[in-house]
């Protein structure tokens, strides 16, 4: 689709914070609040299921720098949910700020307020619990209707129906059929049915959880978080805390990184409490260990797929069953499993003639799950691209062209996605460019390098939504300042993504004046319009395009200013960036006269706002294909080459968007390659630190080369659609099918770990 | 007990505790870009130099640097603003809480070796992890930085 050319937008602009970051200023949450807040600390259980049948806090207390220790018997008793969704959450209300009832190896039992660290640390040692300890539930396939029950009060609560049943160990439940699957199924002549295991991965941001609480000059409760979603964390603490939510006001600073782990209120709460209680400044940083241990990793996810074809590769037929682990709490259980579906199936629009789509989401005595870029769909995809590859080498089709068949096109309506329509799909046009540049016809066939060393290539294509259609609402103000530049404020959050840049490059697009006229500020409750947060691929898509409605609410008061000036009428006067002039060019004014005129004598308040929310959820589309060295004697595998080609419609910032992909692959590649989470028998976590969780680092990714195919979104900002979790998608089946190549052997579980492998290839020697 | 330490050329004394960690001293003296990442000596976050040699903050205890000479990047601006305006260009900086120690250490690695190989570069800041860039960027804008310079 033709579009004009811009001047801001996709131009590769330096990030408006990048030399406050790369110069090492204090600008996140642990370095701009006071050091003499109370140190707040948590005594965790060490089991997995257990009652708390007694707690005695009397000899902790009395250790000098202790100011109070607070158990299950202090806190509010009603049920609330910590995920970072829109109002009424679709996650269950199962969690007290403690609760007696402790439901995996490091729930919370105790909250410690002490003046100095040392004495909070020894306070963990002495508290004295005595617990009633349960039989836990530890492996997600037989935890749908156990004798033992994960959630066994009955205040369990869901605001709104998604299938949930505590008396069956149920978060959630549903299926979804489109077509007579199991009549189309019986006429295929392949039918393939797989099993594939994705586990609960750490987001491992390298800033870990935390929070800052104080009380404000007007005795409201202040809160300085590494949170993705400032307004949901108000809500959340207010129903947690049972106080207003006009008594509380959330801000973040810089973020240390995110990637949905920060859109759930994970550490929130407990300073927040400390500060009622007590009127005193208050701040949790979470140890790494903590993070490792009782943050809000992904959803570990076994997926059955039954694929339907006929012998010249038309897909016609695709049938999931997905069973997913939420752990202890349902956060994000709902709704992360639909996503496993719904933005996979879709890929494969082309024939498909039926789809059927079922799902169950469990309680278990594992840390609960939460957000992590992909939400789902990384989970599906593996599943369902591993099954497509699995079929290609059974037709001993080469898997491009099986997927150049079957894919996705331009125009095509997606009866798995909600009955969209596709109306920007460059996804040919990415499979195309990718074999190019990755050069796919030599890399594909097996090469053998000698010493016990193979060379082999794997394909994926992937696909995630830009928003949660007719839910997440974006919002931008903008105003006009007195020498004639603008200040964006947002509710979004740039967590390192880069989106205050990229908005405030669609705000000078529209206002026509330069990147560095508009500052931007984000997010704090008390001053940024609502606005979702930063989570579903939703800031450029949605809240790009709140800054593009905002900016045309401005442009019109600064007209309807500019021809009062001039007096004549509105109609009569063109915005042309530094002035309005009248339509014949005679008369103009200057934006900056236009902006001092706001300020004596004026009904005007030089202010743009605006809301948004969509009916679509755009999908962007990507192709990654990578090239491993796998040691036969081993079970090493190196990434050579990394290669992707991504529709993200047009790149607001191409530099940006790169770095999204790139990190995101690198992502990938460890969830593939080398994390894993995993627990013992009696349910303790042994991925504890960065000792056990080995994330990639420069030695284990090989070289990386992502590039774009535009296309353009008609509902999007000047063209865009989200790139922030498709990247994640592509590594696991690509990877996974290399191996496969180099070894003949699928691998449906992840990770891939060269002891797996090694393991299988001593049985052939 | 008493320690001196000359942090970014101010020679500080101070009197600390013996168990006080090396990161949280100078933390504690308004050197805010020392980052903890993980606290097991795997991150690469808390990179200062000890009389020019990197080390691992969080490792390391404050009373092992008495009478060394430690800096952090408060101290090194102006040796990094040239190089770190081409990571920006990559749009590499992203989250930024890894800057800070990647920035210690490649400024240590070009000290070192003024024209790494990637590989060097690789192998050099192997130690520094980064979850948000993907790393690639990182090594775009330090071979621009040295193309820039060998021009
Ligand atoms: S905090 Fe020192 S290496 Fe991670
Ligand atoms: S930029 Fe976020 S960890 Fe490196």
């Amino acid at each position: 689709m033709e579009h004009k050319d811009y001047k801001s937008v996709g131009k590769a602009y330096r990030k408006k914070d990048s030399m406050q970051l790369l110069l090492g200023k204090p600008v996140y949450v642990d370095d701009i609040t006071p050091d003499n807040a109370l140190v707040v600390k948590i005594l965790r259980s060490p089991h997995a299921n257990a009652i708390v049948k007694n707690i005695n806090t009397d000899i902790a207390k009395k250790i000098p720098g202790i100011v109070d220790i607070y158990t299950w018997e202090d806190v509010p008793k009603n049920r609330f949910a910590i995920a970072g969704q829109t109002y009424p959450e679709p996650s269950p209300y199962d969690r007290l700020i403690l609760d007696r009832h402790v439901r995996f190896a490091g729930d919370a039992v105790a909250i410690i307020a002490a003046e100095e660290e040392k004495a909070a640390l020894k306070a963990l040692k002495l508290i004295k619990v005595e617990y009633e300890v349960l039989e836990p539930v530890l492996d997600f396939r037989t935890a749908k209707d156990n004798t033992v029950l994960v959630h066994p009060e009955d205040d369990w609560f869901a605001p709104c129906a998604v299938g949930g049943d505590p008396k069956r160990n149920l978060v959630a439940s549903d299926t979804d059929v489109h077509g007579d699957i199991d009549a189309v199924m019986n006429d295929c002549d392949i039918v393939l049915e797989r099993t594939y295991h994705t586990k609960a991965y750490q987001q491992a941001m390298m800033e870990t959880f935390r929070t800052y609480t104080s009380l404000d000059r007007y005795g409201r409760l202040h809160v300085i978080s590494s949170s993705q979603i400032v307004f949901h964390v108000r809500r959340i603490l207010s129903h947690a805390l049972n106080i207003p939510k006009s008594r509380i006001r959330v801000e973040k600073p810089r973020i240390g990184g995110g990637f949905g782990a920060k859109q759930t209120a994970v550490c929130e709460m407990y300073p927040a409490f400390v500060t009622l209680k007590t009127g005193r400044p208050a701040k949790i940083i979470y140890t790494r260990e903590e993070s490792q241990i009782a943050a809000s990793p992904r959803h570990e996810m076994e997926i059955t797929v039954k694929l339907g074809a006929n012998n010249d590769g038309t897909i016609r037929a695709l049938d999931l069953y997905t069973l997913s682990n939420s752990g202890a709490y349902g956060e994000h259980g709902p709704t992360t499993v639909g996503l496993s579906g719904h933005k996979s199936i879709p890929l494969y629009t082309g024939n498909l003639e039926a789809h059927r789509f079922s799902y169950d989401v469990v309680y278990t005595n594992h840390q609960a799950a939460g957000a992590y870029r992909g939400y789902g769909a990384t989970q599906g995809i593996f599943a369902v691209e591993s099954i497509v590859n699995e079929l290609s080498e059974k037709l001993g089709m080469d898997p491009t062209a099986i997927r150049d068949k079957n894919m996705v096109r331009e125009g095509m309506v997606m009866d798995a996605y909600y009955g969209e329509k596709a109306n920007a799909c460059a996804l040919d046009k990415c499979m195309e460019h990718c074999k190019k540049i990755f050069d796919w016809d030599k890399k594909y066939p097996v090469r053998d390098m000698g010493n016990g060393k193979v060379r082999s290539a794997g394909v994926a294509m992937a696909m995630q939504g830009s928003s949660i259609s007719n839910v997440d609402v974006g919002s931008a103000m903008i105003k006009l300042g007195e020498n004639g530049t603008y200040n964006l404020t947002i509710g979004a959050a740039d967590m390192g993504t880069g989106c205050d840049t990229i908005l405030a490059q669609m705000a000078a697009e529209c206002m026509e004046c330069s990147l560095d006229d508009v500052s931007v500020f984000g997010a704090d409750t008390d001053v940024s319009p609502y606005d979702s947060g930063s989570y579903a691929s939703s800031t450029t898509y949605l809240t790009g395009k709140a800054v593009e409605m905002a900016c045309d609410d401005l442009k019109k008061q600064i007209c309807t200013i500019g021809a009062e000036m001039m007096d004549c009428d509105t109609e009569d006067v063109v915005f042309e960036g530094n002035k309005v002039s009248t339509a014949d060019g005679k008369k103009s004014v200057s934006i900056t006269d236009i902006a001092y005129k706001t300020q004596v004598n004026s009904k005007y308040t030089g202010i743009g706002v605006a809301s948004h929310t969509s009916p679509v959820s755009p999908p962007p589309f990507m192709v990654g294909m990578v090239e491993i060295e796998l040691d036969k004697y081993t079970g090493k595998v190196d990434i050579i080459d990394y290669m992707a080609v991504v529709d993200c419609g047009i790149p607001v910032n191409p530099a940006l968007a790169r770095i999204q992909a790139e990190g995101g692959i690198v992502q990938g590649i460890g969830h593939t390659l080398m994390e894993n989470v995993t627990y013992n028998a009696e349910g303790k976590p042994i991925e504890s630190s960065f000792m056990q969780y080995k994330i990639p680092t420069r030695l284990d990714m090989g070289s990386l080369k992502v590039e774009f195919e535009n296309s353009y979104e008609p509902t999007g900002p000047f063209g865009a659609k989200s790139i922030g979790e498709i990247v994640i998608n592509t590594p696991g089946p690509a990877i996974a099918h290399a191996i496969y190549r180099a070894t003949g052997k699928w691998y449906r579980e992840l990770p891939i770990t060269p002891e797996k492998i090694a393991m299988d290839l001593i049985k052939d020697m | 007990m008493e320690i001196q330490i000359t942090l970014n050329n101010r020679t500080i004394k101070s009197n600390i505790e013996p168990d006080c960690l090396l990161i949280d001293w100078v933390r504690e003296h308004g050197c805010y870009s020392v980052k903890r990442g993980c606290e097991t000596s795997n991150c690469g976050l808390c990179t200062v130099l000890l009389d020019g040699k990197p080390v691992l903050s969080c490792s390391m205890l404050a009373v092992r640097a008495n009478g060394h000479n430690v800096q952090t990047l408060e101290g090194l601006q102006e040796e990094a603003k040239d190089f770190v305006e081409f990571i920006a260009d990559q749009g590499a900086d992203q989250c930024g809480f890894c800057n800070p120690g990647f920035v210690m250490n490649t400024i240590s690695l070009l000290r070192e070796n003024p024209n790494p190989t990637d590989d060097e570069i690789r192998a050099y800041l192997s130690g520094n992890l980064c979850r948000c860039s993907g790393y690639e960027g990182q090594l775009r804008g330090i071979r621009n930085y040295l193309n820039s310079k060998n021009k």
